[in-house]
C-alpha cells in the first residue's frame, strides 16, 4: 500500500563524479534510480535493500531502487534521492510565479513494487 | 603515458562555483587527456579526467552527422522561424560565449534565461528587494570567525569550500585556521557535512522562513511563539545559543544553499536570510552569500546584468529587455506551452527540468550545445559537439563570489568552442533577419 512521504532530490558526489562520464551512461543512471530511505521505515513497509519502489506525484511517477539510510541521518517519513531524469518526473511545472519548480520537500507516494528496477 | 607531457600550473576547476584557480595539471598531449590533476578534489579529478577528446561528430541534424556549418544554417533557420525562441543555459561557458547569447537574443527578439532560474533565481529576486551584505570568499577566509552553512551539502556539492575558503584555511584574522571558527549546519538531513559543523542543527523540512524570522526577532530582543520549537523542530535554547554567537562573532558569514531556494518560500526563504545578515550588523560585521553550483553560473548572471539590467529571465519580444520571473523563466514558458524553440547552452534542461516543461521541449525543435551526449542532445534537432571550458579553451568566468578568472587551457579539441559556433549562429541570424525585416527585399534601388 502506498505511504505519503517527503522526497528531497539534492547533489551527492557519486552524482557529480558520474555524471563527468557521461549523463546516459550506467553509472549515472544507477546514481540517480537510488532514493534512500529511513532503515526503520523500510522495515515498517517491507521494503529490503535493493528493492523496487515507485514514487509518484500527480505529475508522474518512476521507479527506483531503495537504500536504507541510518534513522539519525534520514528522519522517518523523508526520502532523498540525488537529482535526476526519475526525479524530474515527478516535479510540477508550476513556479508559483518565480521561475523555481518545487525541487525539494515535495510529497509523493511511496509503494513497493515487484521485479527489478527498469 | 606518452613522453609528450605537458604541466599547467595554476590552472581553473569550473566544475563548481568555487572555481579552484590553484590546480596543478599533468597533460597528456598525445593522448589529449589529463592524467593528473593536483589540488583538485573528487569532483574537480573526476572533471579533468573524464574531459577527454571523445570521437564524436561535430553535429548531429535529426540525429544524422552533419558539418558544424551544416548545424549553423539548420540553427539560425530554426531561430529566425520561430515566434518565441527561447535560449537557456549558459552556466557551464564562458562570458564571452554568454554574451554572443545575450547578442542572439537581442537581434531575434527572443527570451534568455540562464540556470540560475532553477538555482539561487529566488535569491536573485531576493537580492532585488531585501539587498545584499556581501564579501569576497578571500575576505572571508582571512576574517570570518563563526561560518553557517544553511541549506545546503558543501562536503558533496562543493568539496573544497570547506578547506580553501571558509572552515579550515588559515587566515590574517583567524591564524589558527579551523581552531579559531565556530561552524554551524542547519538542514534537513544529516549530511556527510554534518562532521564538519560544531553545531548541527536538523530542521523540519519546509520551515526555513519560521526559523529564520525567529532568528530576527531575538536579535532585535523581541519575544518569540514559543510553538515555533515544535513546529520548526528546534528548540528555542538552541535558537537563543545561535543567536548569542552570531551578535558576539568578529565577522559572521552565512553561506545559503538550494535547500532554501527550491523549497516553499523560495525566494522569501533568501530574502530572511539577508534580512537577517543585514539585522546583524547593528552588532557586529555579517555577510550572507549563496553558494553557487555550476562553474561560471555567476559569470551567466554578471553578464546577462551587464547587457540587459536583469540577471535572468530576460524577454525581448517588444526589441527592449523586460525582465519578470514566473512569466520569462524557462521552465514556465516550456511548461505553459509558449516557446516554439528553444537553444540549450551547457546544460540538461531535459534531465533535470520539471516533468511539463521536457515534454514540451519534445514538441518543439531544440538546437543543443555540449561537450557530451546527455538527454537534451538526444532530443535535439540540432546538436553541436563543443570543447570544454577551461580545459580546451580560455574565456573569463565568475567565481561563487563575483571575482572574474582567467581560464588556461590544457589541450587543444578539434571541436569549436561555444563561443565560436554562437557568433556564426549569430551573424547567419543577423543575415536572415535583415531579409525577413526587410518589406521588399528584392528591391535593387538604383
Amino acid at each position: 500500500m502506498a505511504e505519503m512521504m517527503i522526497l528531497v532530490p539534492g547533489r551527492t558526489n557519486k552524482q557529480g563524479t558520474s555524471l563527468n562520464a557521461g549523463k546516459l551512461k550506467k553509472e549515472y543512471r544507477d546514481v540517480t534510480s537510488t532514493v534512500e530511505m529511513n532503515t526503520d521505515d523500510m522495515a515498517r513497509l517491507g521494503i529490503k535493500e535493493g528493492d523496487a519502489v515507485r514514487l509518484a506525484t500527480v505529475i508522474g511517477e518512476t521507479v527506483v531502487r531503495c537504500k536504507g539510510r541510518k534513522p539519525t541521518d534520514l528522519p522517518a517519513g523523508m526520502l532523498f534521492i540525488p537529482y535526476g531524469p526519475p526525479s524530474s518526473q515527478l516535479m510540477d511545472g508550476d513556479t508559483a510565479a518565480s521561475g523555481m519548480p518545487l525541487s525539494k520537500n515535495f510529497e509523493v507516494s511511496v509503494e513497493l513494487v515487484e521485479g527489478p528496477v527498469p | 603515458m606518452s613522453d609528450n607531457i605537458r604541466t599547467v600550473e595554476h590552472a581553473t576547476c569550473t566544475f563548481c562555483g568555487c572555481v579552484c584557480d590553484d590546480m596543478d595539471l599533468t597533460v597528456d598531449m598525445d593522448a589529449k587527456r589529463i592524467t593528473k590533476a593536483k589540488n583538485a578534489c573528487t569532483l574537480g579529478r573526476a572533471w579533468f579526467a573524464e574531459h577527454t577528446i571523445e570521437d564524436r561528430p561535430f553535429a548531429l541534424i535529426d540525429g544524422k552527422a552533419a558539418t558544424t556549418e551544416e548545424a549553423v544554417e539548420a540553427a539560425a533557420q530554426i531561430l529566425v522561424a520561430a515566434r518565441l525562441p527561447i535560449i537557456y543555459g549558459l552556466s557551464d561557458t564562458t562570458c564571452e560565449a554568454q554574451r554572443q547569447a545575450v547578442a542572439i537574443c537581442d537581434l531575434m527578439h527572443g527570451n534568455i534565461d540562464t540556470t540560475t532560474s532553477v538555482c539561487h533565481g529566488p535569491s536573485g529576486i531576493a537580492f532585488q528587494g531585501v539587498g545584499e551584505s556581501t564579501a569576497t570568499l578571500g575576505e572571508i577566509k582571512n576574517r570570518a570567525d563563526l561560518v553557517i552553512y544553511w541549506g545546503g551539502n558543501p562536503a558533496e556539492s562543493h568539496p573544497r569550500h570547506f578547506t580553501r575558503y571558509a572552515v579550515t584555511p588559515k587566515g590574517r584574522y583567524v591564524p589558527n585556521g579551523r581552531k579559531d571558527r565556530y561552524v554551524v549546519l542547519v538542514d534537513v538531513r544529516r549530511t556527510p557535512s554534518a562532521p564538519v559543523a560544531d553545531l548541527f542543527i536538523q530542521i523540519k523540512p519546509g520551515h526555513d522562513f519560521e526559523l529564520l524570522w525567529a532568528l530576527r526577532a531575538f536579535v532585535k530582543g523581541r519575544k518569540v511563539d514559543p510553538n515555533l520549537a515544535e513546529r520548526t523542530g528546534v528548540s528555542l535554547a538552541t535558537m537563543e545559543d545561535l543567536v548569542k554567537r552570531m551578535k558576539s562573532c568578529r565577522y559572521g558569514v552565512l553561506f545559503f544553499g538550494m535547500g532554501l531556494t527550491m523549497t516553499r518560500g523560495r525566494h522569501f526563504n533568501s530574502g530572511a536570510v539577508l534580512a537577517l545578515a543585514t539585522d546583524l550588523n547593528e552588532f557586529t560585521h555579517f555577510v550572507a552569500k549563496p553558494v553557487r553550483g555550476h562553474g561560471n553560473v555567476t559569470g551567466a548572471d554578471n553578464v546577462v546584468s551587464w547587457q540587459t539590467g536583469y540577471p535572468f529571465g530576460v524577454n525581448f519580444s517588444r526589441g527592449y529587455p523586460r525582465f519578470n520571473p514566473g512569466e520569462y523563466t524557462t521552465v514556465d514558458l516550456l511548461a505553459r506551452g509558449e516557446a516554439d524553440a528553444a537553444m540549450i547552452i551547457a546544460s540538461d534542461p531535459a534531465s533535470n527540468f520539471p516533468r511539463p516543461a521536457i515534454e514540451h521541449m519534445k514538441r518543439i525543435p531544440v538546437i543543443a550545445l555540449d561537450t557530451k551526449p546527455t538527454d537534451t542532445t538526444q532530443l535535439a534537432k540540432v546538436a553541436f559537439t563543443t570543447s570544454t571550458y577551461g580545459i580546451n579553451t580560455s574565456g573569463t568566468v565568475y567565481r561563487m563570489d563575483d571575482v572574474p578568472i582567467t581560464l588556461r587551457p590544457a589541450f587543444e579539441s578539434p571541436y569549436p568552442s561555444d563561443e565560436e559556433v554562437l557568433i556564426a549562429i549569430k551573424n547567419r541570424v543577423r543575415e536572415l533577419l535583415t531579409k525577413k525585416r526587410t518589406r521588399f527585399p528584392n528591391l535593387k534601388v538604383a
